[in-house]
């Protein structure tokens, strides 16, 4: 799977660019740059009774990119992904979707972007109560003035993607939690945009249905390719689904790597804390903890890829000799993983 | 010596606290009253000032002789009422008279109105589809009523009233709310105007629209309007409200414009609590129409004035309980159906939609009607009528219960209500306001104190003391009767789970009974005159006790009843140290609206006779008197706020001690 994803997105170009973006309740814009802007610390926002719910956020993110943003509640995860939307005004800063200023759009060209390229899920679906499921569904579509017969049948089309054929004319009321999160979804993905913001969106479900929708959205995503900007306070979802993750604490971006980095490097001691209780092998991959192939060794007599996880190739390694082969799908042997190299990733050193 | 330090301490704090201080202010001022001049006791004539007449004089030259841009305010309004008149006229013809043709002993019907089985028939199917079987049979048997009783026309021309009033107050309500949603200036504007309109009674509506609009239709249209406004108003700004921020969110993300944002995402999910507004205000309307049949909005309402007029107690109680039926019908159909349209509910195949089923059905049925003609109109011979039944009821009462009837009315009026009736009425008028003043100082501080003086001052220079104190008096006595009885039977429901569904339908029925059917059974039993207006109030202020009793004792947390329980508290323990300190708050708040229910029906009792500030408006009505029914109505609205005020500081006391303490 994640073979497919890496090949999915082979040219990086850059979809949301966000510089040094702010966002401080309590000030406008003005009043923020005149009492320092940027250059406040936590103690000059105090004194003013300002709120940084977001400060200095600065990352890009890749077309067809999974990015995810974790934050445990009042971090301000949310806030930020309502600031790439413009459903918050940020403060201070820039952001650049597909190359345009976002914070320099008009209210009508802001509609206009957001109906064009941003789909969003929320994270208690905010479903209208009075439409049935074809009539949420189409919703966006039919605001944008497309004619009943079309969006109809573009709705009739999602519902199928997500599953949900036989229960067009059901109501909100009508459906269980994962249900109606999975209409969410279709209603996000309806006027097919290239962004798709999701907040949280699996955290108001039953574990066993969340971990149902996070593989329904890696399938969709590996099918659909979008630009995910994908919010949880759950780190193990955030393993599971991100290409990369941020990780803030009180408004700050702390760390931005991928799943691998952040257990292998954390950057400080609130990242390690987070992450140590997370099962190293389910994160690292093969060619992560492979070393290059000595020449006076013998042959490998098993192979893995080297996207693999650990947790995964444990039954080969105990199956052959000492040495794994990490070859790729063209069949290039890229090195060797060795028992030591295992068990170091196992022992957590 | 710690002994020592505490209780100088708390000598101090005794003496420092605002309930002593109010105490030495009072035990002051009655000396100052005792002992100082007469004015203090009277009220002197220079004190009062004709404002009633100048605003009737105001309002007078408004309707009969101002213009604006050289339109006379007369002509625009009789233009208005004239266009109005001609709406519920239409109204009126399709669901009762039909059209007729001809004149004088010629006339004919040329075109029947829709048949009682067409309508009945189409709201039975109605209920069928958004309540079930049980809503089908209660709105059959409730129609039933209307139609074999002989009620059917008059039930319709109420309907018709209700149906354009409630049109428009809800169009207005929804225009206003969402103007408030949107500005908080205009909110604390609307909200202001709408809680004075809210204690403002019901008669004070009708004075001023009939001088603006002439007696009839519209005029009874404009002040039924103007009546249920309120919570309309109220209810859209909080159903917005409480739509939660990811939908709105969500229809900023998929791009809506504003205007498409708030109808078609924002409105509809606030429906569901827009719903409880809308259901109110029919109810609202209901009862307004009914009144208004004083000034010429004819229907059921106008059978039980002429009845209660003429004391055909029979013919009076038969017209009540037809509007008892178009009442639970209205409520009962209204909720369903704004349940039905705010949640949704797929449609069964094969199941058609619910405007073709009607549709179908009132084309078949009026067919039906022209060819039998009992289902046209209920032939007059198959009538059943129970007024002579209810007279005859009425008659052995008073023949058979007179001694114990009439001994209980003589000892209630000589030995309760006559001696207090005297007493307010001989209080000097600086003690009741200083006494009040204190009360408020003490609960809400100076500020709550100068609001209380204002109201009370307005009732002083306004010239109407003693009818006021009147109304006090009859107040008193109903909600103290109403809190007794309501409370008990609240707090024995609150242990009682399996009773309350009963009892909360029972409650709802009540509460939405029109007020004038409460004066019925009290003018059965005890004629006209004060222990009959005691009763009915009574009567109408009793379900909002028990409900919030009820309620107040719901909210006891668990937890703490499980406390004084493990600790071996007796029931009456529990009830004493935990329930009730628990249920405080509520419980004020429960006797604060109680005294509103009680002031709203004092109005409505006028008619069987007191000698109230409602009288003052009944008898500014009849005689056309603006001024005197406007004031008088504000003076109303003056006690009722002052009982408001204080009655939700002492929640907000009640609630946080400890906050209090420390002020």
């Amino acid at each position: 799977m994640m073979d497919m994803r890496a090949q999915s997105a082979p040219v990086s170009t850059t979809s949301i660019k966000c510089e040094n973006v702010w966002k401080v309740f309590g000030a406008t814009p003005a009043e923020f740059e005149q009492a320092g802007g940027p250059e406040m610390d936590a103690e000059a926002l105090q004194r003013k009774g300002w709120t940084a719910a977001v400060r200095d956020a600065t990352f890009d993110i890749s077309t067809g990119e999974v990015f995810v943003i974790m934050g445990l509640s009042g971090s301000g995860k949310s806030t930020i992904v309502r600031c790439l939307s413009r459903l918050i005004e940020p403060t201070n800063g820039r952001i650049l979707v597909e190359g345009a200023d976002l914070l320099k759009a008009s209210p009508a060209e802001l509609n206009d972007i957001r109906r064009r390229k941003m789909g969003m899920v929320f994270q208690h679906f905010a479903l209208l109560p009075n439409r049935n499921v074809l009539g949420n569904i189409g919703f966006p579509l039919q605001i944008q003035g497309m004619p009943r017969a079309e969006y109809e049948a573009r709705a009739r089309e999602m519902v199928e993607l997500v599953g949900l054929k036989g229960r067009e004319d059901h109501f909100p009321d009508e459906l269980s939690g994962g249900q109606q999160q999975r209409v969410g979804i279709a209603r996000s993905l309806a006027s097919d945009p290239a962004i798709w913001f999701l907040d949280e969106p699996f955290s108001a479900l039953d574990p066993l249905i969340r971990s149902d929708l996070q593989d329904e959205l890696l399938r969709l995503q590996q099918q659909l390719a979008k630009t995910v900007v994908f919010i949880t306070h759950d780190l193990d979802e955030a393993i599971k689904i991100a290409d990369r993750i941020a990780i803030m604490e009180e408004g700050r971006i702390v760390q931005i790597g991928s799943p691998e980095d952040l257990i292998l490097h954390p950057a400080n001691d609130y990242v390690s804390r987070f992450t140590r209780g997370v099962p190293r092998a389910k994160v690292v991959r093969a060619k992560t903890i492979m070393r290059p192939v000595d020449a006076d060794e013998g042959e490998a007599t098993a192979f893995v890829g080297p996207n693999d996880r650990i947790a995964d190739v444990a039954e080969v390694l105990l199956q052959s000799g000492n040495l794994i082969a990490v070859r790729d799908d063209a069949g290039r042997t890229h090195g060797v993983i060795d028992r030591e190299a295992f068990i170091r990733v196992l022992a957590g050193a | 010596m710690a002994h020592a330090d505490i209780s100088r301490q708390s000598g101090q704090q005794l003496w420092s606290s605002p309930s002593t201080r109010a105490l030495i202010f009072l035990a002051l001022l009655s000396s100052a009253v005792w002992l100082g001049p007469t004015w203090t006791r009277v009220i002197p004539d220079a004190l009062t000032f004709p404002i009633a007449t100048t605003v009737g004089d105001a309002l007078n030259w408004f309707a009969r002789e101002a213009t604006i841009n050289g339109l006379a305010v007369k002509d625009m309004t009789r233009a208005v009422a004239s266009f109005f008149d001609y709406i519920i006229e239409s109204v009126v013809i399709v669901l009762s008279k039909g059209i007729y043709t001809g004149r004088g002993l010629n006339v004919t019907q040329a075109v029947p109105p829709l048949s009682w089985f067409a309508i009945a028939g189409a709201m039975v199917i109605a209920a069928y589809r958004f309540g079930g079987r049980s809503l089908a049979v209660v709105c059959a048997v409730c129609l039933g009523f209307l139609v074999i009783f002989g009620l059917w026309e008059n039930a319709m021309v109420t309907l018709a009233s209700v149906l354009v009033s409630v049109l428009l107050a809800m169009a207005i309500g929804l225009i206003l709310g969402i103007w408030s949603y949107r500005s908080s200036n205009v909110e604390n504007v609307t909200r202001g105007i709408m809680n004075v309109m809210q204690t403002v009674p019901i008669f004070s509506y009708l004075v001023p629209t009939l001088l603006l609009f002439g007696y009839g239709p519209s005029a009874a249209l404009f002040a039924t309007v103007l009546y249920a406004l309120p919570p309309m108003v109220h209810n859209t700004v909080l159903a917005l409200k409480s739509v939660p921020a990811e939908v709105t969110e969500s229809g900023k993300m998929m791009g809506c414009h504003p205007r498409q944002l708030l109808w078609k995402v924002q409105l509809p999910a606030a429906l569901a609590k827009l719903a409880v507004g809308m259901n109110q205000t029919i109810m609202m309307t209901l009862n307004m129409v009914i009144i208004a049949s004083m000034i010429g909005a004819g229907g059921l309402g106008f059978d039980v004035l002429r009845a209660l007029r003429k004391l055909d107690i029979g013919s009076g109680l038969e017209a009540g309980m037809g509007i008892v039926a178009l009442a639970v019908v209205l409520d009962r159909l209204s909720q369903a159906a704004a349940h039905r349209a705010a949640h949704g509910q797929h449609r069964k195949p094969g199941q058609l939609p619910l405007w073709q089923l009607l549709a179908g059905w009132l084309v078949i049925a009026t067919v039906a009607a022209l060819v039998v003609g009992p289902l046209q109109s209920w032939p007059a011979a198959w009538q059943v009528s129970t007024a002579e039944f209810w007279n005859a009821a009425v008659t052995w009462i008073n023949k058979e219960l007179f001694d114990v009837l009439e001994a209980f009315r003589n000892f209630a009026l000589l030995s309760v209500m006559r001696p207090f009736s005297a007493f307010l009425a001989a209080a000097p008028w600086t003690l009741v306001i200083g006494s009040v003043a204190a009360l408020a100082c003490v609960l809400g501080g100076w500020r709550l104190a100068a609001l209380c003086t204002g109201f009370g001052m307005f009732i002083v220079i306004t010239g109407y003391w003693a009818p006021a104190m009147n109304s006090v008096y009859l107040i008193t006595i109903s909600v103290t009767l109403a809190v007794l009885m309501g409370y008990p039977i609240g707090f024995w429901l609150a242990t009682r789970p399996k009773a309350q569904g009963t009892a909360g339908f029972v409650l709802d029925t009540l509460q939405t009974l029109p007020t004038l059917v409460y004066l019925l059974p009290a003018v059965m039993l005890f004629r006209i005159g004060d222990v009959s207006a005691v009763i009915a109030v009574t009567l109408y202020a009793t379900a909002p006790a028990v409900r919030y009793a009820m309620v107040g004792m719901a909210q006891v947390p668990k937890a703490r009843l499980e406390a004084a329980e493990i600790a071996g508290a007796t029931r009456w323990q529990t009830l004493i140290w935990v329930r009730l300190p628990s249920a405080l708050p509520t419980l004020l708040i429960g006797i604060n609206q109680t005294i509103m229910m009680a002031f709203s029906m004092l109005i409505i009792a006028a008619l069987v006779g007191t000698k109230d500030l409602g009288q003052e408006v009944l008898i500014a009505l009849n005689r056309s008197l603006v001024g005197e029914g406007i004031v008088a109505g504000l003076c109303v609205a003056c006690l009722a706020l002052i009982c408001d005020a204080l009655l939700k500081a002492a929640a907000a006391r009640a609630t946080s001690p400890a906050r209090s303490r420390a002020q």
